[in-house]
């Protein structure tokens, strides 16, 4: 069913993408080109001239050792943000599609968290698990656990997994929610009358017809963690202690902002915007053709 | 093989509706039970007691004797076939069918034995190994049919299994329904809002309105002996006519000043109280000053190819008369209609209940 709109002039519908054309054109390839050409210069300390040195700052990306080290702590904290925040939603969506008495407060309070911003969900979960101030990482150290995400790494990266999955779970959870929603209600008694029992029927025939959602999901998720868990970094550990949190994204502003390389600093968000567009066509390519339905 | 009983089923949902109220209900084991009604009447939700899919609030269902209130919809040996045929999308239909035997553990060998059995059945050998979405309604239709078949339960309950359908393949599949069960033997209980359908296919056909019973019968004797107005005017296409009477003594109503006989007439009727006289379009016939007769103002015909429909006003109320083509000129205006005594069906027009012999 496709809908067209006929115009008889060229003037109006220019007119009409315009506004989208130019949010596209401002905010996307201006700043990308602008970063893909600033990849290739090398600026003085000061920031007074540049000169272009071809693919220097893209060998000097690679030549870095601590470049892998946050390569490899991106998957760590996006495998394990993706896994829970898509789990957690599936089980809470699950649960509020049951009618149940105050389903409604239930679902309105599941969103709420996707209306804060990440820094401050950042320094929400970062005061909470203090391991002095917070009310809940004081009486993990009184109760003998070792909890210390200002010098501890792991633990650092358990407070930014749980962060950053706590601000993601309300948007998987609306999309899961409607979803399931979007099952026809007869099917799962058809289900029933088969003799499938609920668990049985949640991974032979929801889950399987929930997968399209599923893979969006998916991607969005990843998309999310490579970029906007950037405030909660910064809000939480700031990329610390001694580097351990810091992913790509983190590491593109720390050298940038922090360091004043920023032709360095340009190389690694082009490699990093390479790494995801790579990603979203492998996941439209491979994992799309296995999604049911 | 089981026969289902329902003894004063109820279903109230929250806000106190009665959705059901206290139908009781015998079906023999083997038989076709068809429950007609208009849409809010409780077929459906009675259905789904049956099937487990509602919960009983009040009364008994017993499949075979057995009590079912409290037994799990798998665990009621019956099948269901659904309306919008509530097929698996992401299954092929091989798997849709061998689903439920799979649920249950039965053998790899004997899955694909019954599956293959009930394809050939249902002549849809050749879409085994497609999806749903790549079927037509009336196929999915027949693999909705198959995956009942193949569990080889007690009861199969139908909810609205042609509505989706178009007219033509609805008589096809109505032919198709009527001689599997007869073949298979296996009770089956029927919910449809078509008339119909409800006459063709049932052995028992049950009239709700309102989430009681209306009536219970075979379906000649639900059209030749409705109990109810309701039941009168709901079986039977076009509905039956109902005038507006009197009585005037036994065996003698009036419509509009005009006197009728009346075979069936309870006794002891006050003359000159109000009654509701019925009479089926098809049960009156033009011309013939016989000793019962009717005169009919006609606005306007409708051609129906083999019978066409005269509409128009006797005594006031709206009247139809189904007559074969050119049995009566189609520019006639005024009609002489008589009719057969043994065919006026009497009403009270407070309970609207039958006024027939007792």
């Amino acid at each position: 069913m496709e809908k067209r709109a006929h115009f008889s002039g060229w003037t109006l519908p220019l007119l009409l993408i315009v506004p989208q054309m130019a949010i596209t054109i401002i905010f996307f390839y201006l700043p990308a080109s602008q970063a893909i050409w600033q990849s290739f210069l090398r600026e003085d300390a000061f920031g007074l001239s540049s000169e272009f040195v071809g693919f220097e700052n893209y060998s000097a990306v690679f030549e870095q050792p601590e470049y892998y080290r946050a390569m490899v702590t991106t998957v760590i904290f996006s495998t394990l943000v993706a896994f829970f925040s898509l789990a957690v939603a599936l089980l809470f969506a699950t649960q509020a599609d049951k009618s149940l008495r105050g389903g409604h407060a239930f679902k309105t309070l599941l969103i709420w968290p996707y209306a804060v911003a990440p820094a401050i969900a950042g320094v929400l979960w970062m005061f909470m698990f203090h391991p002095t101030l917070g009310t809940l990482g004081r009486p993990l150290n009184i109760l003998g656990f070792n909890w210390n995400p200002m010098l501890d790494g792991k633990d650092a990266m358990i407070l930014l997994v749980l962060s950053a999955t706590w601000k993601h779970v309300s948007y998987n959870f609306l999309f899961f929610l409607a979803g399931l929603q979007a099952i026809p209600k007869s099917v799962i008694e058809a289900g029933a009358i088969d003799g499938a029992g609920p668990v049985r029927r949640f991974w032979t025939i929801i889950f399987p017809l929930l997968s399209p959602t599923t893979f969006f999901l998916l991607v969005v998720t990843i998309v999310y963690v490579f970029f906007e868990t950037f405030g909660i970094i910064d809000a939480v550990t700031g990329g610390g202690p001694a580097g351990t949190t810091t992913t790509l994204v983190y590491k593109v502003y720390a050298d940038g902002r922090s360091g004043g390389d920023l032709g360095l600093s340009a190389a690694q968000s082009v490699v990093l915007m390479v790494i995801v567009i790579a990603l979203t066509a492998i996941q439209f390519r491979y994992v799309e053709r296995k999604v049911q339905y | 093989m089981a026969g289902v009983t329902l003894d004063t089923v109820r279903k109230i949902y929250a806000g106190n509706v009665e959705a059901v109220k206290g139908v009781s209900l015998g079906i023999e084991d083997g038989s076709f039970c068809v429950l007609v009604g208009p849409s809010g009447c409780g077929k459906s939700t009675l259905l789904r007691m049956i099937a487990g899919l509602e919960t009983i609030s009040d009364g008994e269902v017993k499949i075979g004797d057995r009590v079912v209130n409290q037994v799990e919809p798998a665990d009621r040996d019956i099948a269901m076939v659904f309306q919008n045929y509530a097929l698996y999308p992401h299954m092929t239909v091989y798997d849709n069918m061998a689903y439920g035997l799979k649920n249950r553990g039965t053998p790899k060998d004997e899955i694909e034995k019954r599956v293959k059995e009930a394809a050939r059945i249902l002549a849809i050998e050749s879409f085994l190994t497609r999806k749903p979405r790549q079927l037509s309604g009336g196929q999915r239709q027949r693999v909705a049919m198959g995956r009942a078949i193949v569990r080889k339960p007690q009861v199969f309950l139908f909810d609205e299994p042609l509505s989706n359908l178009d007219a033509k393949l609805r008589v096809q599949m109505r032919v198709e329904i009527k001689r599997l069960q007869k073949a298979l033997g296996v009770t089956s209980i029927y919910v449809t809002h078509d008339q119909v359908e409800a006459m063709t296919l049932s052995d028992k056909l049950v009239v709700m309105s309102g989430g009681q019973i209306e009536q219970v019968g075979t379906p000649s004797d639900v059209y030749r002996r409705p109990e109810t107005r309701f039941v009168a005017t709901f079986i039977g296409s076009p509905p039956m006519n109902i005038l507006p009477g009197k009585v005037e003594g036994p065996g003698r109503v009036s419509v509009g000043g005009q006197v009728i006989t009346v075979t069936d007439m309870r006794d002891g009727l006050t003359p000159g109280s109000a009654i509701e006289v019925g009479l089926r379009p098809e049960d009156v016939q033009a011309g013939g000053a016989g000793s019962s007769s009717l005169s009919m103002d006609v606005d306007f015909v409708e051609e129906l190819g083999a019978t066409q429909l005269f509409h128009g006003k006797v005594a006031g109320a709206d009247f139809v008369v189904q007559a074969s083509t050119g049995q009566i000129p189609a520019e006639t205006r005024r009609l002489t209609l008589s009719v057969d005594p043994a065919n006026v069906h009497l009403f009270d027009p407070q309970t609207t209940r039958r006024l027939g012999k007792a």
